[in-house]
Order: structure tokens, then sequence, then C-alpha cells
């Protein structure tokens, strides 16, 4: 499940995160925390509840800025206060509610807030460019071969969990993202819909984005994931090369039985 | 015009959206309406044939014109998942506002118009200032707005308590037929408009290497539509000719209509409609959006109060009371534009005008008591309800294999 350049460390990553440090009044989220995805790489962050994954996400994503830390991206040192900041740099954050509305079809939800408007003197209304969007998202779609989905045209509340996921996935990657990062993508899904969602996962590293997975279940962790780095208590508590660990070693490292 | 409104949905083949079973029952929310009111017709039609008379449909139109035009503002709240109790009063208000400016002032009738207009607009700028500020329900601000503003409509009006009006341009709006030329010239512009819109969007998706909409579909559509045009020329100028007021109110329904499917605000109209958490973090101004949606339906209230009075020509301290705001939100809702947000059409407002415009005027034909017009207008709101949450439940069903 690993690709060879992924199992060495590789010389630079596409993003660096170090010395995070998150407060909410007395309590430390997180401490110290150093953090790193390459390009073409898939990095699970896995922890219990109150680990702090949320937290570094939301930081990396700058929705909640860290109080202290530092950033290299594309070993350039940058600073990430808010989710612009984020966005610029092509980091998309795909959270775990999705954020879709469910009355709109996919064509609708992918462009949501970043319309494609018809030129010409019709551009003072802000007239809907339908044919240009929905010609790119067939494309999108197509390249990520999601290939359920009966229509573009489909209502967003009528799809299954994964096509949702999906379209969440799709939608992110709009802004020609370098770093993903993905909040739990297969909770509360099915056998066959978080085959789908890995699989995707899979292609987005194809194609050579850094890939940053929150998730709880450990055996898709090990089937998508390249490395995994383990959060415990708002600390960095272990980091394994996916090959070369087994599940125990994981579930020993979130609850602090072994290290 | 009915027909018109409501060209009868067909199941589309092809790689269409509609496809799907919620928007199938969906769609089947429009021809049910579609035949509910040929249901209406055929019954009042058979206890008195006056009812299908041009006389009387030409009525009728005048009849709906005002609550039609409240209830298009009243689809933009319901579309936000809003409600707005306030617009009956709104209409009074305005109306008196014109009425008082033009009568005892001596304002003339476009620039007290004007400053009607104005008064809808503003208190639709406080209604969303408080709505989005300090996030009370819509339900609540509006409540006590329709208390409020009926105490301005008998404040404006003074101690006359009616104010006539007798401008020639104010009576004109509910006052004015069209003949022949003019309904005909229309009628062409308007199905030529249909068939172009139609046409145009075919071959651009073909050139863009698209799947096209199904022609037979297409055909059916623009048929009905001429269908319906035709028809109501044809009804229209065998009385008083074509009506202003029903001018007004078909091109303020197809203007937002326009504006509701064809551009980002009416997109993100539907996305606040729909989950208004998504809509904020796509970095759409949920809150522009809201105030923006309650100034345009205070202000479409006002107009409709303005078309009310003209066509009663005056304003008295009953203007924009009674049963008015409850028929301005059960039409659209009879029609099939949803109470929990997100889902509708600006057709709604006109096609559900008729419903319950065709159920008043016909119990009128048959001089019902007010009694029994009353408890049949509440049961025709409460099926339609019912229905409402029933397709809401079904959709939440078709979405449920998650």
């Amino acid at each position: 499940m690993t690709t060879a350049s992924a199992t060495t460390a590789p010389e630079r990553p596409l993003l660096q995160a170090s010395g995070v440090t998150k407060r909410f009044g007395a309590v430390e989220a997180l401490t110290d925390v150093d953090f790193e995805v390459s390009a073409g790489e898939v990095v699970a962050l896995v922890g219990d509840n109150g680990a702090g994954k949320s937290t570094l996400i939301k930081a990396i994503a700058g929705t909640q800025p860290g109080d202290e830390g530092e950033y290299l991206f594309d070993g350039e040192p940058v600073s990430i206060h808010s989710p612009l900041d984020a966005k610029r740099l092509g980091i998309a954050t795909v959270y775990q509610d999705l954020a879709l509305c469910d009355n709109l079809d996919v064509v609708a939800n992918l462009f949501l807030g970043e319309e494609t408007i018809e030129r010409g003197p019709q551009a003072a209304l802000r007239v809907l460019d339908e044919i240009a969007m929905e010609d790119r998202a067939v494309e999108l779609l197509d390249s990520l071969s999601v290939t359920t989905l009966r229509s573009v045209r489909t209502e967003v509340g009528s799809l299954s969990g994964g096509q949702r996921q999906s379209v969440a996935i799709a939608r992110s990657l709009l802004g020609d993202p370098k770093v993903v990062m993905l909040d739990e993508p297969t909770a509360a899904l099915g056998v066959a819909q978080t085959h789908q969602v890995l699989d995707l996962i899979k292609r987005l590293r194809e194609r050579g984005l850094g890939i940053i997975v929150i998730s709880h279940n450990i055996d898709n962790i090990l089937a998508v994931a390249d490395r995994i780095v383990v959060l415990r208590l708002g600390r960095r508590a272990a980091t394994f090369t996916t090959s070369e660990t087994t599940h125990d070693e994981i579930v020993g490292a979130i609850t602090g039985s072994k290290r | 015009m009915s027909t018109a409104a409501a060209p009868a949905p067909t199941p589309e083949d092809g790689q269409s959206f509609r496809q799907q079973l919620p928007l199938r029952i969906a769609q089947l929310g429009s021809l049910r309406v579609a035949l509910v009111l040929t249901a209406i017709w055929i019954v009042f039609q058979s206890q008195n044939d006056a009812f299908l008379s041009s006389f009387n449909l030409t009525n009728l139109v005048l009849q709906i014109a005002a609550v039609g035009t409240i209830s298009i503002g009243i689809v933009l709240i319901l579309l936000l998942g809003e409600i707005d109790l306030s617009v009956g009063a709104v209409s009074g208000l305005a109306a008196a506002v014109m009425a008082v400016l033009n009568v005892k002032h001596g304002w003339g009738p476009i620039p007290a118009i004007a400053a009607g207009l104005a008064t809808g607009a503003a208190i639709g700028l406080v209604n969303g200032f408080f709505v989005t500020r300090f996030q009370i329900p819509s339900f609540v601000v509006t409540l006590a707005g329709l208390l409020a503003w009926q105490g301005g409509l008998l404040k404006v009006l003074g101690d006359t308590g009616t104010v006539n009006l007798s401008d020639p341009t104010i009576t004109g709006l509910a006052g004015t037929f069209y003949g022949d030329v003019v309904g005909w010239v229309l009628a062409a512009v308007a199905i030529g408009a249909y068939a172009a819109s139609g046409w145009l969007e075919r071959v651009r998706r073909v050139r863009a290497g698209l799947a096209p909409p199904s022609l037979r579909n297409f055909v059916i559509r623009l048929a009905a539509v001429a269908a319906g045009t035709i028809a109501a020329v044809l009804v229209l100028r065998a009385d008083r000719g074509i009506p202003l007021a029903g001018l007004i109110l078909v091109g303020l329904c197809a203007t937002g209509t326009f504006v509701t499917t064809r551009t980002t605000f009416g997109r993100y109209v539907f996305a606040v409609g729909g989950n208004a958490e998504a809509a904020r973090r796509s970095g759409i101004g949920v809150t522009r959006i809201r105030i923006t949606v309650f100034v345009l339906a205070s202000t479409l209230a006002a107009a409709g109060g303005i078309m009310g009075a003209s066509r009663l020509l005056a304003v008295n301290q009953s203007s924009g009371g009674s049963d008015l705001l409850l028929l301005a939100i059960a039409g659209p809702v009879i029609a099939g534009t949803s109470l929990f947000g997100g889902r509708g059409s600006v057709w709604h407002a006109l096609l559900g005008a008729l419903v319950i415009g065709s159920i008043a005027n016909g119990m009128d034909l048959l001089a019902l008591a007010s009694s029994v017009k009353f408890m049949i207008t509440g049961a025709v709101l409460l099926i339609a309800v019912v229905i409402d949450a029933v397709i809401k439940n079904q959709r939440e069903r078709a979405g449920a294999g998650r």
C-alpha cells in the first residue's frame, strides 16, 4: 500500500510546521508540535479524542491559528493567520461535516462561492455560466474517476455518503491546491463507500498532492497512508512508516502503553 | 397567463437530473398544482357557468395581481428558510404613504409611488438588520413589525381614516387595459424569447460537448407556454383587454425567476436556505444576502399594496389587513415552495395566487358565507403544508442511503 518514494523520508517537505503551540485559556491543546507532509505523500494524523488532531488541522488551515509555530511552504517561510492565508498557499481542507448544500446539484456545490460568470454585458448581472461550470465539473470528476454519479446535475441531497465525500473532496481541488487536509473522510461510511473514498485519496496522491488525513480507523490508515503521525495529549508521540509498523504498535502509541 | 406560468412538466429522458427521485417528486408538485387548479375551475364552472367567462377571468387577474406581487417577495424569504409576517402591514403602510403624499400633499403620482416603495425598502432594511445583527428569528422580528406598521398605517392616514385615490396614473395601474396589438406583440415576444433562450442553451451545450436537454421535452414545454400565452390573450381580449396589472405580475415573476435561477445572487439565496454554514464557509456574504432579500420582500409587499390600492381606488384603515398576509404566504406554499428553505420557484407566487384567487373568486360567485370561505381556505392551506412536509420526508429518506 505504500509507494517507494514515500517510505524514505523526503529531503524537503512541501509543508513543514514546527513548534506549533495552541492554548485555550490555561489548557495547552498543542505543545511544540512538528509536522510535515511531502508532495505525493499521504500522512495520517491519529490520536485519541482530545489529542489535538483537529486543533493542528485548524491551525494549518488558518481557521484557528496557532499561538506559536513556524511554517515552511516549499522551503519558504510563510505565515498562516487566516483561512485566506492557507488558501493562497494552496492548502485546502475538507471538514467532517462536508459543508454541502443538499438542495443544490453537484455542479452548484462544486463551484459554490467561486461561480463562473458569463462574459459580455450580462457580466454586470453576474449571470452564471452553467455550461462552463458543468464542463469543468465533468472533467474534474472524470479525472478523479468518480464514476458512480449518474449526472453532475444530481441534487447532492440524494447522493450516497461516499459520493458526497467525493464531491466535497473534488470541490477542494478546484482551487488547484498543493496540500489537502481531510478530517475523518471515512467516518460513518459503509465498506464499499469507504473503499471508494480511499481509492480517491490514492488518486490525489498520484497527482502529486500532499495529503493529510485524520482518522480513527487504523485499518483504513494502514491501507492508504505512507506515514502515520501519532498525537497524544497535544504532543507528537510517535511517527511510523506504514510498511514497517503494525496495528498494535499504532494503538499502543495512541493509548500511551508503548514508547 | 396561467398555463404559461407553469409549463406542464414531463419526465425527461437522457442524462437529466430530473431522473432523480426527489426532483421527480418536486416536479410532480408543479403538475399537481396545475391539476388542482384545473379541478377547481371545473368544479366552479359546473356550479356557475359565469366562472370561466372572460369577464370573470379578467376580474380574477385583477384580484390576484396585488397578492401575487407580495407572494414573490414571500418566495424569496421562504427560499432563505425565513418568514416575513409583516408584508401585509407593510403593503398597507406603503399604500397609505403613497396615497397621503399624492392626495393630501400634492405629490406627483410617480414620486408618491416611489416614496411608497422606498418605505417598503426601508422597513425591509430594519427587518434584515434585526434578524442578522441580533440573530432573532425572523418570525418574531416581523411579528413585531406586523403590529408596529399597522400602527404606522393608522398614524399616516390620520383622522380621516380613508383616503380616496383619483390620480389617473395611480388608478391606471389596475385600470389600464391594452388592446389586441399590444396583446399579440407581447405574446409573440414572450413565446419568441422562451423559444430562443431554450434553443440557444441547446446549441451552446452541444458546442461544449455536453449532453443536450431532451428535444421532445423542450418542444412540449414550448408548446405549453405558447398555448397558455395565446389562450390568456384570447380570453382577456374578449373582455376589457390585457390588464396592465397582470402584465406587471407576470413581468415581476419573469424577472424574479431570472434572478433566482440564473445569477450568483439567486444561487446564494438557495445556498443560504439549503445550508447557511456551508454558504458562509464558501465565502458567501450570508448577512448581505439575508438583508437584501428582506429589503426585496418588503419592497415587493409595498408594490403589492400600491397595486391593491389602485384597484380599490382607496386606502383605508384595513388596507393590508385581514387575510392578505396569510394568503400571500399560503399561495407559494400551495404551489410547492417549501417552508423549510432552499426549494421553490418565483412562479409559485403566480401559480399559488391563481389557486387561492380562484377559490376565493369562485366562492364569491356562489355567494358562500364568509365562515365557509375561511374554513375552506384554511383547509387548502393545511393540505398544502402537509404535502410539503411529506415531500420533505420522502426526500430525506431518498438521500438517507449513506
